[in-house]
């Protein structure tokens, strides 16, 4: 542990995302607190610019309201929806790609076939299509992301347990009579855990941008403040007032940009002999 | 004779997928809270109960699930996507008249994707762990974390509104009143900002493919060989190790295009480009269900061509893919 530690803080890029991300999560938390008022209490008159009204250093959008205080209430929606959405896909995920790569054959083939169904079907364009017709509720939102995240990690976690199951120690646990279930519970899965983390943490990443872009499509929770959400609705007056579409983006490219930064320095520091092929 | 045989292979599972999508599409046409006769109803400006029963009547609402499972999937078949109340057109010519707009801008995009994304990457492995290295890198880290929507819109607003250089919105301009090739370059003005914006996620990925690809045929034995026989590093690098790694990064660029479709629903919104994202965008707004689901097959079904025609063309250009398989 100790070691992963000292080679994951010798990435810097990964240490600058850490950083970042505890910011917003910071941010996130203590919104209720910096903005008592909520996001979408009218605080002054529209069309404010940045800078230069004293407590709003943001300025107010289209309806008089805080655009700081919507990026903070936004930060709660964008780590919420990203953080349980990809639990979720791991849920489906990793139960599928570990009975598949375990027990192979017509299972292992039924499975493939299911996962490949999914990933063939555009990705942005199901998302959209589920939302639409769940109407869009932070439920809907958080399961339509799910839904179209889980391949790669059904793909990925067959491929570990196939090659992980012909190991030794996988013969010596069936030598002393374990199950299968609890061979696969508990010797495979826990030796396959470092690269799900990895691929769960660049998955926040893309959830949080997948969720920003429904948000903006108005395919967002109604009663919910997100960036994507203000975003969208800044969309029409980007000539007149760009800093409504500007700072909300920044707030995006800031979060996904520090949570691939730290899935990076994960993958470096879990799996250090694939890194060195890849940085020569 | 193997080419035959592999199309023929892919197109049986094609159809498969594309059934598999429709019956999807009719379950979530049910999934939706709410009658279907009765949002079509709505659709259609009406909404008393007799009118409600006709359309019922006349959609065959009224019979068994599978009954109406057998009819849709016969309908779909006949190129028959359902009718769009809102626009007053059937789906199928609606998505048909927008398709052309929607390919030009994805292709431009995957072109522009590719060929900056590869030049990038090459770059960038030639400088490893150098400053250029970490620039190009550092570069291909934003793009990936920029959401494609946002960057759409600040490319209009420093492109189009302060510089004015380019025009931020629509296909052509209208009134313009161009023909031939003046017609062309002004459709190819309106081109650059929403092709290059849409790509720009895709070349960060292209980017870093080719810079792990590069790097790694570099420690391979023959480039070694190369190397030893005193050949030039430009010419090692050009012949032997660029052909080598971009194969990867051309087959997986392939399969990553379809999901450019889906991009291109946010990069129309922006640019009112007028293709079939955008329709997609128009019937949400609308709750058009029918021509939502008829966009999202028709992308489906152009992923799915697009996977097959990159998949023979490796083989035509590269005779190993089909022979490790």
């Amino acid at each position: 542990m100790s070691d992963f530690w000292s080679r994951f803080s010798r990435n810097r890029g990964a240490i600058l995302g850490l950083v970042l991300l505890a910011a917003v999560i910071i941010v996130a938390l203590i919104a209720p607190l910096i903005f008592p008022k909520g996001p979408w209490q009218m605080v002054q008159r529209p069309f404010l610019t940045p800078f230069a009204t004293e407590g709003l250093p943001l300025g107010t959008d289209t309806l008089g309201r805080d655009v700081a205080a919507g990026l903070a209430y936004g930060a709660r929606v964008s780590l919420l929806v990203g953080l349980v959405s990809t639990l979720v896909a791991l849920a489906i995920g990793v139960p599928l790609g570990a009975v598949a790569g375990y027990y192979g054959g017509w299972v292992d083939e039924a499975a493939m076939r299911f996962t490949e169904f999914f990933q063939t079907i555009p990705n942005f364009a199901l998302a959209i299509v589920l939302v639409a017709i769940l109407e869009p509720t932070l439920t809907s939102i958080t399961l339509a992301i799910a839904i179209v995240s889980w391949p790669p990690v059904a793909r990925l976690v067959r491929a570990e347990v196939l090659s992980l199951s012909k190991r030794e120690f996988v013969d010596a646990a069936q030598l002393a009579g374990l199950s299968n279930r609890r061979i696969l519970l508990g010797q495979i899965l826990p030796n396959a855990m470092s690269p799900i983390i990895v691929m769960a943490s660049l998955m926040v990443a893309t959830a949080i941008l997948l969720e920003s872009s429904l948000a903006f499509l108005g395919l967002g929770d109604p009663n919910i403040m997100s960036w994507g959400y203000m975003i969208g609705a800044a969309r029409t007056v980007i000539r007149s007032a760009w800093w409504l579409s500007f700072f909300p983006g920044l707030a995006i490219v800031i979060t996904v940009l520090a949570l691939n930064l730290i899935g990076e320095g994960l993958n470096d520091a879990m799996n250090p002999h694939l890194n060195r092929k890849g940085r020569a | 004779m193997a080419i035959a045989t592999t199309v023929l292979g892919r197109l049986i599972k094609a159809a498969i997928t594309l059934l598999a999508i429709v019956v999807l599409n009719f379950l979530l046409i049910h999934a939706a809270p709410g009658d279907p006769a009765a949002v079509m109803a709505g659709e259609a400006g009406a909404a008393d109960e007799i009118f409600i029963a006709q359309l019922r009547e006349r959609f065959g609402l009224d019979q068994p699930l599978y009954v109406q499972l057998w009819n849709y999937v016969g309908n779909i078949i006949q190129f028959d996507l359902g009718y769009s109340y809102r626009q007053g057109a059937p789906v199928f010519d609606l998505i048909m008249e927008r398709l052309p707009a929607t390919l030009l801008l994805t292709l431009t995009a995957f072109g522009i994707s590719l060929l900056f994304g590869v030049a990038m990457g090459v770059a960038a492995s030639a400088r490893v762990g150098r400053a250029g290295d970490s620039v190009i890198t550092g570069i291909a880290l934003l793009f990936y974390a920029t959401p494609l929507y946002w960057a759409a819109l600040m490319a209009v607003l420093v492109f189009s509104v302060w510089l004015g250089w380019l025009p931020g919105f629509g296909y052509e301009t209208v009134g313009g009143g161009f023909t031939g090739l003046s017609r062309a370059l002004d459709i190819l003005k309106h081109l650059i900002l929403p092709a290059t914006t849409l790509g720009l996620f895709f070349m960060a990925v292209y980017t870093r493919m080719t810079r792990a690809s590069m790097l790694e045929v570099a420690q391979m034995d023959f480039v070694k060989t190369a190397r030893a026989k005193g050949l030039p590093d430009r010419v090692i690098r050009r012949r032997h190790i660029l052909r080598n790694a971009l194969l990867p990064v051309v087959t997986l660029a392939g399969l990553q295009a379809g999901q450019l479709v889906g991009g291109a629903v946010l990069t129309e919104t922006v640019f009112a480009w007028p293709g079939i994202g955008r329709l997609m965008f128009e019937s949400l707004q609308a709750r058009d269900y029918n021509t939502l689901l008829g966009v999202f097959l028709i992308s489906a079904a152009m992923v799915i061509l697009f996977n097959i025609v990159t998949d023979l063309v490796y083989r035509l250009i590269d005779p190993r893919i089909g022979a490790t398989r």
